[in-house]
C-alpha cells in the first residue's frame, strides 16, 4: 500500500464514526422538528443512537466470544462435534498443561507481591527525598515500554558467552567479576522462570509506585506529625499508620497486577517461547490456536482456565459496584 | 527544599539510588549499545564503551599490489584504522606469541629482513630491499587505546534494510484509529450511561464492569473464526487494518468506557439541567458542554489506549499478517529475536526504535499518563 492510500484508510476509519453520530443525530433532530414521529420518543431513539456502535462492538468482541469460547471447549478441534469433557480430560493429563499451571501459580505468587512491595517501599522513599520526583520518573519509565521491547532489553542482560570469551551480558559480567562461572540463565529450568518474572516486576513496580504515591498524599499530615511528636519511629509509622491507610490501595494494585500476570504472554513468547519449562497458560493457548492447523477445543479450554482465575476478581468488582450504586 | 543530613536520610537516599540504578541500567545499556559499532558490540560489554579502553586487534597489511619503489626499497604504506577516529596505537607485535613486543614508533625486523614500523595514528610502513611477492599482506597485532565512539550505522541498517521503517509506519496505521475509534464511540456510550435514562442501563453498566477483567484470550478463537468466515463470505482478506482496528476497539472498549463514565458522571448536574431547560438536545449538551470539559480526561485515556495498542503483540499476531506490508513493530522485533538472535546491533537498535514513540509520549505527557492510570486504578 502506498502512503496516500494508507493515510486515507486511517482517516476513513477515524471519521466513519464521527460522521455516523453527526448524521443520525441530525436526522433525528429533523424528524422531531417536522413532527414525523412524536416528541415522546426522542430520548429513547437518541439513546439508541448513542449506544448502538459501542454495544455492537462490546457484544461482538467480548460478550458473545466469552460464551462461544465456553461452548467451543466442549467441541472437537474444528468446533463441529460435541465431545463433552474430553478436552478437559486431555488438559489434566497433559504435561505441558500441568507445567503451565504450576508456572502460572508461581507468577501469580511472586510478581504481584514483589511489585507491590517494591512500589510501596520506593513510594515512601521518594516521598521524603528531594530528588524523589526524578527517581519516580525513572522507575516508572518501563511502564511505557512494550513487553517485547523489555524482552530484548533483558535478553541482552542475560546474554551468555562461553567461559573463555568476554561476557557482553551485564548479569554474566557481574557474575564473572566475582570469580564465578557464567551461566546461560534462560535455559536453567525452574530458575529461568524467576529471570522472566524479574522483567514483569521491573515493569509493574512503576505502576504500583505511582498509585501508592498518589494515595500517600491522602494521608493527613496531622496524623503523621502527631505520631512523630509522640516519638514513633519511621518504621513504626510505616507499619501502624501508612500500611493500614493504604490497605484498599494495596488490594487494588494487587488485583490489577494479578489480572495482568494471568494473561502474561509477550514476555515468554519473545524470550523463550515456552522452552526450558517456562510455558504458561496464555502461551500454550496461543500455541494450540495454530498447532497442527489449530485446535479450537483445546485452545478454548486453556482460555477458560485463565478466565477462571479472574472470576473471583470479577465478582468482587461487581459486588463493590452494586454497593456504590445503592449508596 | 531543605536537605537533612542524618544517617537515616542518607541510608534512604542510598537505597533509592540503588533502586534507580537497577531500574535504569537495562534501558541505558540498550540505548548505548544501539549506537555502538557492531563488531565492538559483539566482543565487549556496553559499559566498556563509555571510557577509553585498551583493545587488542589484529590487522593485515596490504599485499604486493600496494607497494611502491623508493630508491633501493620497496615500501607498503597505509593506515590500519581507516574508519575509527581517535584511536592510538600503544604497542604492536608481529607474532601471535608476542603481540606487544614493540613500542609504537619502533621498528620490527622480520625474518626476511624486511622492516615494519607502526605509528601512533595507525600509519604503518613496511619496507624491504626485495620486491614483495605475496598477494596477502602480513598480520600485525596492535594494542591500541580506543576512545568512546558512536555511530548511526545500526539505525540506517535496521530502518531501511531490515524493514523496521515499514513496520513503524504500519504500527502508526494500526495505533491511531485503534485509539480514536474507541474514544469516539465510548464517549457517546459513557455519556448515555451517565446522563440518559433508558431501559437496561444498569445491566449494561454491570457488563462493562465485568468486561474490564475478562482476559483477551477468551475472545481470540471466536473472533478469529468470525473474521475468517467474514473474509471467505465477502472474498476479502480476513486479516486487515480495519479488522485489527475493530479488534482493538473491542478489547479497549470496557476500560475506555469505564474511565469516561467515571469522569462524566462527576460533572455537575445543574449544568446539564440548565442546558436542558434552554431546549438543548443530548447531542448539543454532549458536543458543546461536555466535550470541551473532558479534554484532560480524553488526553489521559488517549495516552493509555495508544500505548496499549502500540505495545501490543498478541492482537497484532492474531489479526494481522506477518507480511512486511502489515507487520507491526512488536511482531517484527519478535521475528528479529528469532532470526537475528546473535546480532545485538540489530536487536538493540530495533528495540530502541520501537520504544521511541512511547518514550516520547511518556516524557512529554507523563502527567496525563499517570492521571489516567491512577483514575483507572481507583476502581477497576
Amino acid at each position: 500500500m502506498n502512503i496516500i492510500s494508507l493515510i486515507s484508510t486511517v482517516l476513513a476509519g477515524i471519521f466513519f464514526f464521527i460522521i455516523y453520530f453527526r448524521l443520525f443525530n441530525f436526522i433525528l433532530d429533523y424528524i422531531i422538528k417536522y413532527k414525523i414521529i412524536s416528541h415522546r420518543y426522542e430520548n429513547s431513539i437518541r439513546s439508541i443512537i448513542f449506544i448502538a456502535p459501542a454495544f455492537l462492538v462490546l457484544f461482538t468482541f467480548i460478550l458473545f466470544p466469552v460464551f462461544e469460547t465456553i461452548r467451543l471447549s466442549f467441541y472437537d478441534k474444528f468446533g463441529r462435534e460435541f465431545i463433552g469433557f474430553e478436552n478437559y480430560l486431555w488438559a489434566i493429563k497433559d504435561n505441558e498443561f500441568r507445567r503451565s499451571i504450576l508456572n502460572n501459580l508461581g507468577w501469580l505468587l511472586i510478581v504481584p507481591t514483589l511489585s507491590t512491595f517494591f512500589g510501596l517501599v520506593i513510594a515512601n522513599l521518594t516521598d521524603r527525598i528531594w530528588w524523589g520526583t526524578i527517581a519516580k520518573s525513572i522507575i516508572f519509565m518501563p511502564m511505557a515500554i512494550s513487553f517485547v521491547g523489555a524482552g530484548v532489553i533483558w535478553k541482552f542482560i542475560y546474554d551468555y558467552r562461553g567461559i573463555d570469551d568476554q561476557q557482553i551480558g551485564l548479569l554474566n559480567a557481574i557474575v564473572v567479576s566475582f570469580g564465578l562461572e557464567p551461566q546461560a540463565w534462560l535455559t536453567i529450568p525452574i530458575w529461568n522462570n524467576l529471570f522472566l518474572m524479574a522483567i514483569m516486576i521491573w515493569i509493574q513496580t512503576g505502576l504500583a509506585l505511582v498509585i501508592f504515591s498518589a494515595a500517600l498524599r491522602g494521608i493527613p499530615k496531622e496524623t503523621l506529625e502527631a505520631a512523630r511528636i509522640d516519638g514513633a519511629s519511621e518504621f513504626r509509622i510505616f507499619w501502624s499508620i501508612i500500611i493500614p491507610f493504604l490497605e484498599q490501595t494495596i488490594l487494588v494494585i494487587w488485583t490489577i497486577i494479578t489480572i495482568l500476570v494471568l494473561k502474561v504472554f509477550d514476555i515468554i513468547y519473545a524470550m523463550t517461547n515456552g522452552q526450558w519449562q517456562t510455558e504458561v497458560l496464555a502461551n500454550l493457548m496461543y500455541d494450540w490456536m495454530f498447532r497442527g492447523g489449530g485446535d479450537s477445543g483445546r485452545g478454548s479450554v486453556l482460555a477458560f482456565c485463565i478466565m477462571i482465575g479472574v472470576i473471583p476478581i470479577l465478582a468482587w468488582n461487581l459486588y463493590r459496584h452494586r454497593n456504590e450504586q445503592s449508596t | 527544599m531543605k536537605i537533612k543530613f542524618n544517617i537515616s536520610s542518607i541510608l534512604a537516599q542510598l537505597l533509592l539510588l540503588s533502586f534507580v540504578i537497577v531500574w535504569i541500567a537495562p534501558t541505558f545499556g540498550l540505548f548505548i549499545s544501539s549506537f555502538r559499532d557492531k563488531d565492538k558490540l559483539a566482543i565487549s560489554g556496553w559499559w566498556t564503551s563509555l571510557t577509553t579502553v585498551q583493545v587488542n586487534e589484529i590487522y593485515r597489511t596490504k599485499g604486493k599490489e600496494g607497494q611502491v619503489q623508493e630508491g633501493n626499497y620497496f615500501i607498503i604504506r597505509d593506515n590500519f584504522f581507516n574508519d575509527a577516529k581517535g584511536k592510538k596505537v600503544i604497542n604492536f607485535g608481529v607474532t601471535s606469541k608476542k603481540i606487544n613486543e614493540f613500542i609504537v614508533g619502533n621498528t620490527a625486523i622480520l625474518k626476511d629482513k624486511s622492516e615494519i614500523k607502526v605509528f601512533e595514528n595507525g600509519d604503518y610502513e613496511w619496507k624491504s630491499k626485495k620486491e614483495f611477492t605475496k598477494k596477502k599482506g602480513r598480520r600485525v597485532f596492535v594494542t591500541a587505546s580506543s576512545p568512546p565512539s558512536f555511530t548511526f550505522e545500526n539505525y540506517k541498517e535496521v530502518l531501511f534494510k531490515e524493514g523496521l521503517g515499514q513496520a513503524f509506519l504500519n504500527t502508526i496505521v494500526v495505533a491511531l484509529p485503534s485509539t480514536l475509534i474507541p474514544l469516539t464511540i465510548c464517549s457517546f456510550f459513557a455519556y448515555a450511561l451517565a446522563w440518559m435514562k433508558f431501559f437496561g442501563r444498569d445491566i449494561l453498566l454491570a457488563s462493562i464492569i465485568a468486561s474490564l477483567v475478562v482476559p483477551l484470550q477468551m475472545s481470540l478463537i471466536p473472533i478469529l473464526t468470525i473474521y475468517n468466515d467474514f473474509g471467505a463470505l465477502f472474498g476479502v482478506a480476513a486479516k486487515s487494518f480495519p479488522g485489527i482496528w475493530m479488534a482493538h476497539t473491542g478489547f479497549g472498549l470496557a476500560s475506555t468506557t469505564f474511565l469516561l463514565w467515571n469522569f462524566l458522571k462527576s460533572l455537575p448536574n445543574e449544568m446539564m439541567e440548565a442546558a436542558k431547560v434552554d431546549g438543548a438536545t443530548h447531542y448539543d449538551v454532549f458536543t458543546k458542554i461536555v466535550l470541551p470539559l473532558s479534554i484532560p480526561a480524553f488526553a489521559s485515556i488517549f495516552i493509555l489506549q495508544f500505548l496499549w495498542v502500540w505495545n501490543d503483540l498478541l492482537v497484532g499476531l492474531v489479526f494481522l499478517d506477518k507480511h512486511p506490508s502489515e507487520i507491526i513493530l512488536t511482531a517484527k522485533l519478535k521475528e528479529l529475536l528469532g532470526s537475528r538472535g546473535e546480532n545485538w546491533e540489530i536487536l538493540t537498535t530495533g528495540a530502541f526504535i520501537s520504544m521511541t514513540v512511547p518514550l516520547f509520549i511518556f516524557f512529554s505527557l507523563q502527567r496525563y499518563f499517570i492521571r489516567g492510570l491512577v483514575a483507572g486504578s481507583v476502581k477497576g
